[in-house]
């Protein structure tokens, strides 16, 4: 039993706490690299729909998002409950599509312009002709490949 | 003079902080899932098309009315067998009169109405490009032993040119837009 006994009386070492703070670190940038800054607040309400024959979106830089749905609760005073199209954070019309295509084209370097991908983010439940409107005022605008933004179907 | 030792920084709050920007970026950011249906307008002419003399059977004509109802080929026809009987189309194993020549030759036309719902459309299109990806997925099986997106480039051109993608969109028709 002495043999055990030898240590008592003795401080317990202080567990060494100086790691954590890398644990901790590993952590954020693990999530700073899997997630992407939030950009825009929606303003309508897009529940996309399921679809198997997905493409993923390969550079955030060179995607355009606009999004199309009926405006949220507390919107649809001003705004109604026909669906309306988003463009950065704010409503907008069909005919402001050119300008905003404009304006993300120039952040964009010049040799990746080719690669500019827009995303439609558009509500299940819109019908088509809002839908057809924007992408007549895409191909005016040259702007031709089109990503439609779906959530995986699950099968 | 006697050297003091220097003392020790202490490090135990660098834990609080880097747990704060870790909170902060787990409520600011969202977790990357942008993925969809890829798709290629064609560019915009303000004359309009030429009437191209196409033979029928080489035209797989699919209509959606705005009652998200089919129309293929002239029948009525529902979303779950569209994608067989596109690849049967598509493919003709039995050398039909009435379906396409040649895959080369094979055309997609898809047409729907502005009352068509967003869902039923992009449903119907998932559908006719995942018709196009399985043939394809078939054709690269049986000729390299593994799925199209596993080949290299140059294999997936001669598969891609063998069974290219041609959806085309007309014009919609206008007979149910909600107000």
């Amino acid at each position: 039993m002495g043999m055990f006994s030898s240590k008592k009386g003795k401080e317990m070492p202080a567990i060494s706490t100086a790691s954590l703070p890398d644990i901790i670190f590993m952590l954020l940038f693990f999530f700073m690299v899997v997630t992407v800054l939030r950009d825009a607040e929606l303003k309508v309400s897009v529940n996309t729909p399921s679809a198997s024959e997905l493409t993923k979106l390969e550079k955030k830089s060179l995607v355009n998002y606009i999004y199309v749905g009926r405006p949220m609760k507390k919107w649809q005073a001003t705004y109604g409950t026909s669906p309306q199209i988003q463009l950065g954070d704010k409503f907008a019309s069909v005919e402001e599509i050119p300008l905003f295509l404009e304006n993300h084209k120039i952040t964009v370097p010049e040799v990746q312009r080719p690669g500019i991908t827009t995303s439609l983010k558009v509500d299940g439940t819109v019908t088509m002709g809002i839908v057809t409107d924007v992408k007549t005022a895409l191909r005016k605008a040259n702007q031709l490949k089109v990503n439609y933004s779906a959530k995986p179907k699950s099968d | 003079m006697a050297r003091r030792k220097p003392p020790e920084i202490n490090a135990s709050s660098m834990a609080d902080i880097a747990f704060l920007l870790l909170i902060f970026f787990l409520v600011t950011t969202t977790i990357v899932e942008d993925k969809g249906v890829l798709v290629r307008l064609p560019p915009w002419s303000d004359e309009p098309p030429e009437n191209l003399k196409m033979n029928t059977r080489n035209v797989y004509s699919v209509l959606v009315n705005a009652e998200n109802q089919l129309l293929v080929r002239g029948e009525p026809a529902s979303l779950e067998t569209l994608k067989e009987n596109t690849k049967i189309f598509i493919s003709n194993p039995q050398r039909l009169e009435n379906m396409a020549e040649d895959p080369k030759k094979a055309i997609v036309s898809l047409r729907n109405d502005r009352g068509t719902n967003y869902e039923t459309y992009l449903t119907v299109y998932n559908e006719l490009k995942a018709a196009y990806n399985e043939l394809r997925d078939e054709m690269a099986n049986r000729r390299h032993g593994k799925d199209f997106e596993f080949l290299t480039r140059d294999q997936q051109r001669v598969i891609a040119s063998e069974l290219p993608l041609v959806i085309s969109e007309a014009e919609p028709t206008n007979f149910g837009e909600e107000q």
